[in-house]
């Protein structure tokens, strides 16, 4: 068993995707995997916060942030022929006639094959992303954390 | 590839794995699911319609330590061929 580490930087859909299906085939392979969400990486972590949960305090500026990045990984922009999202949905058309896994699958996978991922807070801070607009089962950490899990890794990309 | 296809065919394989319609990770992830359900000893057969699992396949046992045995094309399926070894 070896050890892969993967920060995903990027918020493109075709990029986030392939950040996870390797992900999900290292783990498949019995390595372990941490990835590490920093940045426009952030929103494919993203989910509709409860209505009852408390609202981080958020500046104007982190709420146009956060305001203007997508809510959920299927409303991740393609990083090419996106054409405001048109691009996007003819991608995920293709993707479902030949039976691709989409980005929230590979999400849901990765959390069964017990990948670790970590969300970056200071691009959390940065961007006005709370810890209740993540899903469950995150780890939150910083540049120490994903160096000394890199350290070990015989695998890192940054995607 | 050790086994030839007619060896290949002559196998009843306790387990199957169905990864007939499903792309890249699926394969994988499948065998990956079902290997723990395999005695050790025994074979197992994916069957798969993406191509690259051809390569996928073999590379998985590498890296998982089973013995690949072979695979053969057939009615559009492809049958890959493995035995658990630990």
């Amino acid at each position: 068993m070896s050890k892969k580490t993967i920060i995903v930087f990027s918020g493109d859909y075709d990029r986030v995707m392939a950040a996870f299906i390797i992900a999900n085939g290292a783990a498949a392979m019995d390595d372990e995997v941490t990835m590490f969400f920093t940045f426009w990486g952030l929103s494919a972590l993203r989910k509709q916060p409860n209505p009852g949960a408390p609202a981080a305090a958020k500046s104007g500026l982190q709420k146009v942030f956060s305001g203007m990045l997508p809510k959920h990984p299927e409303k991740l922009g393609l990083s090419k022929f996106n054409f405001a999202g048109a691009g996007r949905m003819m991608m995920k058309k293709v993707m479902k006639s030949e039976n691709v896994m989409t980005v929230s699958e590979l999400l849901e996978t990765a959390q069964e094959q017990g990948i670790k991922m970590i969300a970056c807070t200071m691009s959390m801070d940065v961007l006005g992303i709370g810890k209740e607009e993540l899903i469950d089962g995150i780890e939150y950490a910083g540049v120490a954390t994903y160096l000394g899990e890199a350290d070990e890794a015989n695998v890192n990309l940054f995607i | 590839m050790s086994a030839s296809v007619e060896e290949l065919k002559a196998i009843a394989s306790p387990v199957i794995v169905d990864a007939r319609g499903v792309s890249c990770p699926g394969p994988i992830l499948a065998a990956k699911k079902q290997i723990s359900g395999v005695t050790v000893g025994n074979v197992m057969e994916v069957l798969a319609t993406d191509s690259g699992t051809l390569k996928d396949i073999p590379a998985w046992c590498r890296k998982m330590g089973h013995d690949f045995l072979g695979s053969f094309e057939e009615a559009g399926a492809i049958h890959l061929f493995l035995r658990k070894a630990k």
